[in-house]
């Protein structure tokens, strides 16, 4: 990221006024990036390569830089462990929660747009809110709901019914969980797609009588694809993250890949082998999340040019 | 009209998805109030024992000292860098925008347990004792990108003329940038502000590993949650989330005050 400040000070030499202030512009948002730039390299780069060089260390140790070999990769690829379950139930999850998501969430970003009017922006905010809320203090409100003698199993066995099924510490409710808590991570991309759909263009199609589907299906859909795209990565790439869901509603009836890895750092003081484990992950969602962003123009999307 | 229908189907769904999403937030205020030990339903004795119980607390106390510190801190410092941050990202033509744009994004993309892990290991890798200070820097770590996201929005919604026009006037760069882009981006700023602040105080994930010894409030429910369960859980969590919600409507109320007074 450095090359990016050097980079400025090679433009040619300016003459008018004007260029001369373009020329300083262009220091100026190399200038502006270095704050951040700063953060990043120290805050995000820097752990990444600190967790890099652990997974190259000896087994159970913590002498880092000091030792290098391959065994920890060896041990995840190895059938007897049962990390390759732990992730095939982590990916699998995130396919689910993502192919839900957009089934829930396409109305209502469809609706933020073209429905609601005025009302859009009380609606966001009521979307927005639960991101302020500690995701475990959501979560253990469905424990409430869902438990024995809970809200619903109360309420129904108080209606006279026989009470509530049991749903609490299963795999089904670690999806619920997953669902539920990265809802506005889909919603707002999808928003922001639909709303470069020009509505110019759909009444346009409908007046040279194009079918409701069909329009869908030709127009709609692949302008509002670009914000449907970071929804569905940034879910799906949250989800693989998760633990509290199949921690706090799954009873750990499922292990997923971030269980694993926190396990390996502090139960088992296995360092290097949850560092190999993390290089796994990390890779998974890093060429995942460059690809789509390649393909991406945030200049349209967020400044809707 | 079939067009009213589908209208009418995708407000039902839209306050369908709102109530599910505020059921949980409800059954804990609920269970906050229930005066027996263990929680059942329907509630046979209401209560604000626990309420009181948790505001008396002193562990409590410094818990929530330790979240307001961290989040004012975090505010504060991500709103300066992530304001440089969004000029970088939205206004100026730079040469290494386009990688600019897209690595700011990775930190968000990434998943807050592993972010946390990783930072966990950075620190003891160069020897520094975790404390609510590493948990300021961590939060900063994912915060700024959310801030700058937010604030570039507001950024891409002015109109450079403005600020050449003052330049040609015979404005030096700090007094354009005090009397002219600043100003314009107040709402953007502001709405920053509050973000940087509401999503320190929710976070859980980065706390829980980098914060050390010191607790802040997800991280003292989460253990309690997971051992030693007490009813002062559902009250702290909903005193928290009240917190939240009140903040949010207090500033987003003197946001809306700040849109007006900008566009007029």
């Amino acid at each position: 990221m450095s090359s990016l400040a050097v980079a400025s000070t090679a433009a040619p030499p300016a003459e008018s006024p004007r260029a001369l202030r373009q020329q300083r512009m262009l220091s100026l948002g190399a200038r502006c990036a270095l704050p951040v730039a700063l953060l990043l390299g120290i805050g995000f780069l820097a752990p990444l390569v600190a967790i890099l060089a652990y997974a190259f260390a000896t087994p159970r140790s913590f002498d880092v830089f000091t030792s290098f070999t391959l065994e920890n990769f060896a041990g995840l690829f190895d059938p007897t462990n049962t990390v390759w379950i732990s992730f095939a139930w982590s990916c699998g999850f995130a396919l689910f929660t993502v192919a839900i998501l957009a089934v829930i969430s396409y109305p209502i970003a469809y609706g933020l747009n073209a429905v609601f009017g005025r009302w859009a922006g009380l609606i966001s905010v009521f979307f927005v809110f639960p991101l302020f809320v500690s995701e475990n203090v959501r979560l253990y409100g469905w424990v409430l709901f869902f438990i024995k003698n809970g809200v619903l199993d109360g309420s129904l066995k108080w209606l006279g019914f026989s009470g509530g099924p049991e749903v609490l510490f299963t795999p089904g409710i670690t999806l619920f969980g997953m669902v539920y808590t990265y809802l506005p991570f889909m919603l707002f991309p999808m928003t922001l797609g639909i709303a470069l759909v020009p509505r110019d263009l759909v009444d346009a199609a409908r007046d040279l009588g194009a079918g409701r589907i069909f329009i869908w299906r030709e127009i709609e859909l692949p302008l509002a694809m670009p914000g449907i795209m970071i929804g569905m990565l940034l879910t799906f790439v949250l989800a693989i993250g998760a633990t509290a869901e199949a921690k706090i509603l799954g009873g750990q009836s499922i292990i997923v890949i971030s269980h694993d890895i926190e396990i390996a750092f502090t139960y088992s003081q296995n360092w290097p082998l949850g560092s190999a484990l993390s290089v796994l992950v990390t890779l998974f969602i890093g060429v995942l999340t460059l690809f789509a962003l390649s393909k991406l123009d945030l200049d349209r999307m967020l400044g809707r040019r | 009209m079939t067009h009213k229908r589908t209208n009418a189907l995708i407000w039902i769904w839209t306050l369908f998805v709102i109530a599910v999403i505020y059921l949980p937030i409800v059954c804990g205020a609920l269970a906050s109030f229930n005066k027996s030990r263990y929680f059942g339903f329907p509630i046979k004795v209401y209560s604000t024992e626990w309420w009181d119980k948790t505001i008396a607390s002193i562990e409590i106390g410094m818990i929530v000292r330790n979240s307001i510190a961290i989040a004012l801190l975090v505010t504060v410092l991500s709103v300066v860098i992530a304001t440089c941050g969004a000029l970088a990202f939205a206004r100026y033509d730079w040469k290494g925008r386009r990688l600019f744009q897209k690595l700011i994004m990775l930190p968000i993309f990434f998943p807050q347990p592993v972010l946390g892990l990783a930072l966990l290991l950075g620190f003891s890798a160069v020897g520094i004792q975790t404390s609510w200070m590493t948990a300021v820097f961590a939060h900063l770590v994912w915060i700024v990108p959310v801030v700058t996201l937010v604030i570039a929005i507001q950024v891409y919604g002015f109109d450079p003329a403005l600020e050449e026009a003052a330049f040609d006037l015979g404005c030096t760069r700090l007094q354009v940038l005090r009397e002219v882009t600043l100003p314009i981006l107040w709402p953007g700023i502001w709405s920053g502000m509050l973000f940087a602040f509401l999503l320190s105080w929710s976070n859980f994930p980065l706390s829980l590993y980098t914060a050390g010894a010191d607790s802040t409030i997800p991280k003292w429910l989460y253990a309690k949650m997971v051992a030693g369960y007490t009813p002062m859980v559902p009250a702290l969590g909903t005193m928290a989330t009240l917190a939240a919600a009140v903040l949010l409507l207090v500033g987003g109320l003197a946001g809306i005050l700040l849109r007006r007074r900008a566009a007029a």
